[in-house]
C-alpha cells in the first residue's frame, strides 16, 4: 500500500518536473511578449533527438547534450527573429498561431532531418535502481528532479540578483515603460526565447533515457506543460513549478489508481477545469486595470 | 546657448491622418519649452517621435549634436532623453520605490556574475540605487508610500512617480506630458516648483500641459500647435497676446473658459 504510494509518487515527481520545466518555458516567452508559445514542446523533442542523433554520429553523451542544447537554443532564437520579432504590428493571437506553425513545421523538419523511430538514451547515472521503503527509483529520475531544481533556483537567482533578470521583469510588467527607461525589448524577447528553448531542451535530454523520444513527443509534452502552466497560473514561474509536479502527480495516480488508459486525459481534464472555475490559476496575477 | 534638441519639419501619417505635420523647433538646456494647442493636436503624437515610440514619416530630429530621428526608446534613453507619460506607464507590480529604481536601469554596469553572486561590487551598487531612488521619491513628495505596491496609488502620486522615474536616469531632456493632469491644486503648486527646479539645474524640459497659468509662469518659450501644425511660436507674453492662438482656443469647447481665462 504505502509502497504502490510512494511509487507513483516519485514516478509522477520525475514526469512532473519535466511539465514543470515545459510551463517554465511558456511562463518566460508569455511574460515577455504575452505569447502562448505552442513550439514549446518541440524544444522538448529537439533537445533529446539531437542528443541521441549527435551520439550516433560519434560524440560522447556530455558532449552530444550540450551541443543539442546550445542548437536548440539557436531555433530558439531563430524563431523569435525570423517570425516573431518580424511580424511587429500582429495581434498576440497571431503571434500564437505562427508557434503552432512553427510547432508543426519543425516536427515535419525533425521527421526530415533525423527520423521517425523511437530512441532512447542510456541513463547517465546507471540503471541499477535505488530501494526506499520498498519503492524503486532510477537514478535518472533523480537527475531530472535535480536538474529541474537547479534550473528552478538559477533562474530564481537570474530574475531576482541581475540586472538583465530585473530588465526581464520590467518588460513583463510594461514593455513601454521598459522602453523608456532603457531596456532593449528586442533583445529581451530573444534572449526569453532562447531560454526557454534551453531550458526545454535541457529537460528533453534529461528526460529520455526514462521515456524515450521521438520526432512527435513534444505535442503531448506542450500540451500537459500549458495545462501545468495554467494550473499555476501562466505567466508566474513558481506556478509553473507547482502546476507540473501536480499535473504529473494526478497522472500518476490517476493511472495507477483507476486506469492507465486515461493517462493523458487528466491533463485535459485540468485545462477545462481550470478554464471554468478558475481561469487565473492557483497562483494568477490580477489582471492589470489599463489606465 | 547651442540647442539640446532640434526638431526640423516633424510629420506622421496614420493612414491618411496626417496628426503631425512639418513642426520645426529648438530646446535648450536649462529651459522648460512648452507645447500647447487643443485636445487632438498632436501634442502627445510629436512627443511619441522625439522619444522613440514612433517613427515620423517626415522631418529629422537632432539630440545632443547628433540626428537621432531612428533611433529606438531605449538607445534615446541612453543619450540621456527621458519622459513621463499622458495616461501613465507605471510597473503596477513593483513597489513605488522599485518603479524608480527601474528608472537608474541603464546607470547599472555591472557584471551577471558579481550580480548572480552578491559579490560587493553589486551589493554597493544596489545599495547606491536604492539611495537615489529613495532621495528622488523625497524630491516628489512621496518618500512614504516608498513601499506600497505602485497599482493601488492615486493617480496624482502616479504622476509624481513617473517624474521621480524619468529623473532616476540622470537626464538632459526631460518630456512631461500633462504632469499636473488629475492632480489637486496643492500637487499642481508642488508639480509646477517641481519642474523649475528640474530645469534651474539644467535640465531641458518640453512640457505639454493644459494648466494655462502655470504654463505661462513656468515656460521660457512656448510653441503652439493646431491640428497637427505649428500654429505660433515665442515667448509666453507673444503667444498670450496672438489672435490665432485665441482663435484655435476658442474653437474647442473642452476647458474653453479655462484656457480663454488664460490666454486674457
Ligand atoms: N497610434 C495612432 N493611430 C492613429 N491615430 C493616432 C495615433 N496616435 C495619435 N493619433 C491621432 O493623432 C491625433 C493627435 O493626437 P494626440 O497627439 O494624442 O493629441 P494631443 O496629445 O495633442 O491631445 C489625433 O487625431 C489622434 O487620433
Ligand atoms: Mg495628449
Amino acid at each position: 500500500m504505502l509502497e504502490s504510494f510512494l511509487q507513483f509518487t516519485f514516478s509522477g515527481l520525475t514526469v512532473g518536473a519535466v511539465y514543470a520545466l515545459v510551463a517554465l518555458g511558456f511562463t518566460i516567452i508569455y511574460n515577455a511578449s504575452d505569447v502562448v508559445n505552442f513550439a514549446q514542446g518541440e524544444f522538448v523533442m529537439i533537445g533529446g533527438m539531437s542528443t541521441v542523433f549527435l551520439r550516433q554520429d560519434g560524440l560522447p553523451l556530455a558532449a552530444a547534450a550540450a551541443l543539442a542544447i546550445v542548437l536548440t537554443t539557436v531555433i530558439g532564437i531563430l524563431l523569435d527573429k525570423l517570425a516573431i520579432a518580424r511580424a511587429k504590428r500582429a495581434s498576440v493571437l497571431s503571434l500564437v498561431i505562427i508557434t503552432i506553425g512553427a510547432s508543426i513545421f519543425l516536427r515535419g523538419a525533425a521527421q526530415l532531418v533525423f527520423d521517425k523511430q523511437l530512441h532512447r538514451l542510456p541513463a547517465f547515472a546507471g540503471e541499477d535502481p535505488l530501494t526506499l521503503m520498498g519503492a524503486t527509483i532510477l537514478p535518472q529520475s533523480l537527475l531530472v528532479l535535480a536538474g529541474a531544481a537547479a534550473i528552478f533556483v538559477g533562474l530564481w537567482l537570474f530574475f531576482n540578483r541581475s540586472r538583465t533578470g530585473k530588465a526581464v521583469l520590467a518588460t513583463a510588467n510594461n514593455r513601454l515603460a521598459a522602453r523608456l527607461v532603457g531596456v532593449d525589448t528586442a533583445f529581451i524577447m530573444a534572449l526569453s526565447f532562447g531560454l526557454s528553448a534551453a531550458i526545454g531542451a535541457t529537460a528533453g535530454v534529461l528526460i529520455t533515457p526514462l521515456t524515450l523520444t521521438s520526432y512527435d513527443v513534444g505535442l503531448m509534452l506542450a500540451l500537459k506543460g500549458f495545462a501545468a502552466a495554467m494550473l499555476g497560473g501562466l505567466g508566474n514561474p513558481f506556478g509553473a513549478l507547482v502546476g507540473g509536479l501536480a499535473i504529473g502527480l494526478i497522472e500518476a495516480f490517476g493511472a495507477g489508481y483507476v486506469s492507465s488508459e486515461y493517462k493523458d486525459a487528466s491533463a485535459f481534464l485540468v485545462i477545462l477545469l481550470i478554464l471554468f472555475l478558475m481561469p487565473r490559476g492557483l497562483f494568477g496575477k490580477k489582471t492589470v486595470e489599463r489606465v | 546657448m547651442t540647442a539640446l534638441l532640434s526638431v526640423q519639419s516633424l510629420g506622421i501619417r496614420f493612414g491618411a491622418v496626417r496628426a503631425v505635420n512639418d513642426v520645426s523647433f529648438s530646446a535648450k538646456p536649462g529651459e522648460v519649452l512648452s507645447i500647447i494647442g487643443p485636445n487632438g493636436a498632436g501634442k502627445t503624437t510629436l512627443f511619441n517621435m522625439i522619444s522613440g515610440v514612433y517613427q515620423p514619416s517626415q522631418g529629422r530630429i537632432r539630440f545632443d549634436g547628433a540626428d537621432v530621428t531612428e533611433l529606438l526608446p531605449h538607445q534615446l534613453a541612453e543619450r540621456g532623453l527621458s519622459r513621463t507619460f499622458q495616461n501613465l506607464q507605471i510597473f503596477h507590480q513593483m513597489t513605488a520605490l522599485e518603479n524608480v529604481m527601474a528608472g537608474r536601469h541603464l546607470m547599472e554596469r555591472r557584471g551577471i556574475l558579481s550580480d548572480l553572486f552578491g559579490l560587493s561590487t553589486t551589493r554597493r551598487h544596489n545599495r547606491e540605487t536604492k539611495q537615489a531612488a529613495e532621495a528622488l521619491l523625497e524630491r516628489v513628495g512621496l518618500a512614504d508610500i516608498a513601499h506600497r505596491e505602485a497599482g493601488g496609488l492615486s493617480y496624482g502620486m502616479l504622476k509624481r512617480l513617473e517624474i521621480a522615474r524619468a529623473l532616476a536616469c540622470l537626464p538632459q531632456l526631460l518630456l512631461l506630458d500633462e504632469p499636473a493632469a488629475g492632480c489637486n491644486p496643492v500637487e499642481t503648486e508642488e508639480v509646477e516648483g517641481l519642474i523649475a527646479q528640474i530645469a534651474h539645474e539644467g535640465v531641458g524640459i518640453l512640457l505639454v500641459e493644459h494648466d494655462m497659468k502655470m504654463v505661462m509662469r513656468i515656460s521660457s518659450h512656448i510653441v503652439v500647435l493646431d491640428h497637427g501644425e505649428k500654429l505660433a511660436e515665442g515667448r509666453p507674453e507673444e503667444v498670450r497676446g496672438n489672435p490665432r492662438v485665441l482663435a484655435a482656443y476658442l474653437g474647442v469647447t473642452e476647458g474653453e473658459e479655462e484656457t480663454a481665462d488664460a490666454l486674457d
